[in-house]
């Protein structure tokens, strides 16, 4: 039997030599996966860099699957999407799944990002390793914009138009990067062409020659040892030392460091297909008709913080948001190894450190979560769909009734919320009696002010009577309406004069 | 790699000297035949990236139909085909705008694309002002900003009445640094 087998095998193994003499498998094997690695390294926290490059493995997949049945034409992109969808075989779960992959890309790079932040790994000798992996970041958020474009819906379409806008706020060279970044005078074809160049071309190539040198610095430069309190990065000894350690106490990375990233890779599988299947893929929405003037432009999750910040800043401040907060980022993310290179390593003695993480995760949280709320985007048809509940308008005189017209008919509700239903751009207007007398309130809204506009020139001065009337009105039962705080708080004010003589009148 | 020769000859001989100017030459013809062909190739690429920029693409005139589609007093939406438009932009080469006929021949014709972020604003007509459902930009009838974050008010086109006919001058997306 082992006779017969004999000529077979030592065949085979000449094959396999004639290989390895041309093409040095061994060596090669040597210098990657089986890499020494030191023990302390195999840790779940050192994942989150494989699970990146299986994102991008499927984006990199579903990706030239999609393109072999979209239409890259403002004419017919929308259309192929609807296609993909609904009619090719299976053509929805590929793109569910481009979808999901590019956001947990996005995810999963910003755990990276921290654990290699908060485990002290970009400090001496992986400098160029963290500046890959920023340059890395700004790629995969700029694929993640241009991809959103390749959604050509009415979000892409006026998305890029906020993309034009802020590039129209550039100084000086302000419209020629509109330009460029259209491609011709308006959002159209070529805009669309060129979005599809950067999204399938440069940024994947891009991408794969910085993973590429990404990779080749771990494997110079070793992973990260699992920091120990107390142990100080010197950079005249820190090289030494590591290679005695790997030396010493080391053990090859695939298969005996492997173990943890294949079982969260596989995890991370699931939840990408599962996120896919259950959810599915986004949109497209309304088609991108600039005649179509109903769109709010939401960009996809990685963007939201940045909506939401654009809205929430003081008036004026855009150019510090798009300009200036991205140039320091910018600077500090590059600068990072530089002006923190040595010293501790253990996340337990860079207490400012893991302030930093907390602070930056909390505001883009909070961002994000604003941005998919909204509050300052007027809900356009809250004054003809959103109805009134009873108790803001049962038992009302005819003159506060009239008002509580004028107010949904004058589209008060599209930022003005009753009851917690409406807009939520001003203030809840449910007790707003307590809150301004009728002089008050007839100031504000004939006037406007504190980002109301005026509507002294809309009203009758009836309307306004009605309104304000009705505004007095809306005050939990039992309660004293507004005063006016120059005079002293009398009882018998507590219903103000002039309110019940325009109801006499209005009535 | 021929040989070793040159340096089996003292480096000082001239034998060397020569051998090595040919070498030299060499190399430098090497670079200047690939510049000038690198130059060649290079600033027509350039150009192909700057074409839209060298493209000079002017607002031009073009009507919006007749000045009796516009009741006085009033405000509507109009759609045109971008003047740059070509097939392959599909719906993109609507462009809307707002035109407002104050009285007569007295017209004012907003863009669509609110001057905070571009996102499009909308008519109000009972409120008689433009929201923005981007940020909650607001804009009166005659344009001007009302509140929100908006920096300027709405865009204009210029327009003229030319034979009972509205015309706008349009063709660029208005942005900050071009507002129309």
């Amino acid at each position: 039997m082992s006779a017969k087998e004999r000529p077979i095998i030592s065949a085979l193994v000449n094959v396999a030599m004639w290989f390895e003499r041309r093409l040095h498998l061994v060596k090669v094997w040597k210098a990657t996966g089986g890499h020494p690695i030191p023990k302390s390294s195999a840790s779940w926290f050192y994942v989150f860099g494989s699970m990146t490059l299986l994102c991008f493995s499927i984006q990199v997949l579903t990706g030239i699957l999609l393109a072999l049945v979209y239409i890259p034409s403002a004419s017919e992109a929308y259309q192929s999407l609807e296609f993909l969808n609904f009619h090719q075989e299976l053509g929805w779960f590929l793109r569910a799944m481009h979808y999901w992959g590019s956001n947990c890309m996005v995810v999963v790079m910003a755990l990276h990002m921290t654990q290699v932040f908060l485990w002290g790994a970009y400090k001496h000798p992986r400098e160029l390793t963290w500046i890959s992996g920023v340059v890395l970041l700004v790629l995969t958020l700029a694929l993640s914009f241009t991809g959103q474009v390749m959604r050509f819906d009415s979000d892409a379409y006026w998305g890029i138009g906020i993309g034009a806008a802020i590039s129209g706020r550039i100084p000086i060279i302000g419209a020629q990067v509109v330009n460029l970044l259209l491609g011709g005078p308006i959002i159209g074809s070529d805009t669309l062409s060129r979005f599809f160049a950067l999204h399938v071309f440069v940024l994947p190539g891009a991408v794969l020659a910085l993973v590429s040198l990404h990779l080749r610095l771990v494997l110079l430069k070793g992973i990260n040892e699992y920091p120990k309190p107390g142990v100080q990065v010197h950079k005249q000894t820190y090289v030494k030392e590591y290679e005695e350690m790997v030396h010493k106490d080391g053990m090859p990375f695939v298969p005996n460091g492997f173990g943890k990233d294949i079982v969260a890779n596989g995890l991370l599988l699931l939840v990408i297909v599962g996120l896919a299947v259950f959810i599915g893929p986004k949109g497209p929405e309304i088609p991108a008709d600039p005649a179509q003037v109903i769109s709010e432009a939401k960009p996809d999750y990685p963007f939201l913080w940045l909506l939401s910040a654009a809205a929430l800043l003081p008036n004026g401040s855009e150019i510090i948001l798009f300009f200036v907060f991205p140039a320091i980022a910018a600077l500090v993310l590059f600068g990072l190894p530089f002006f923190s290179n040595v010293g501790e390593k253990h996340y337990s003695r860079r207490p400012l450190s893991v302030l930093i993480v907390l602070i930056v995760y909390l505001t883009i949280g909070m961002l994000t979560y604003a941005g998919l709320t909204g509050p300052w985007s007027p809900h356009m048809d809250a004054w003809s769909g959103t109805p009134t509940k009873p108790e803001f308008i049962s038992a009302r005189p005819p003159l506060e009734l009239q008002g509580s017209l004028v107010l949904q008919v004058k589209q008060c509700r599209n930022c003005h919320a009753i009851g917690g239903e409406g807009g939520h751009r001003g203030p809840d207007l449910s007790d707003v009696g307590m809150r301004m007398n009728s002089s008050e309130l007839v100031r504000q809204v004939i006037q406007g002010g504190g980002n109301m506009p005026a509507y002294g020139n809309t009203l009758t001065p009836h309307e306004v009577s009605a309104l304000v009337a009705y505004l007095v009105s809306l005050r939990p039962s039992n309660t004293v309406p507004a005063q006016n705080p120059a005079i002293p708080l009398r009882t018998d004010r507590v219903s103000s004069g002039e309110t019940t003589k325009e109801a006499k009148t209005g009535g | 790699m021929t040989s070793n020769e040159p340096e089996n000859h003292p480096p000082a001989s001239p034998a060397a000297e020569k051998y090595s100017t040919r070498r030299d030459f060499l190399l430098q013809a090497g670079v200047v035949i690939n510049a000038v062909a690198g130059f060649m190739i290079g600033i027509p690429i350039v150009g192909y990236i700057l074409s839209s920029l060298i493209k000079s693409t002017p607002n031009v005139w073009f009507s919006l139909g007749p000045v009796s589609n516009f009741q006085e007093g009033a405000m509507r939406m109009a759609v045109f085909l971008n003047p740059y438009h070509r097939g392959a932009d599909g719906d993109t080469a609507r462009i809307t705008c707002w035109v407002r006929r104050i009285q007569g021949d007295q017209f004012k014709v907003f863009a669509a694309n609110c001057t905070h972020l571009g996102c499009p604003v909308r008519w109000f007509e009972e409120s008689q002002l433009f929201l923005c459902p981007c940020h909650g930009g607001a804009f009166y009838a005659d344009g001007a900003h009302a509140a929100g974050p908006p920096p300027r008010g709405l865009y204009v086109y210029e327009h003229k009445v030319e034979n009972g006919e509205l015309h706008i001058q349009a063709g660029n997306l208005p942005t900050l640094a071009s507002p129309s």
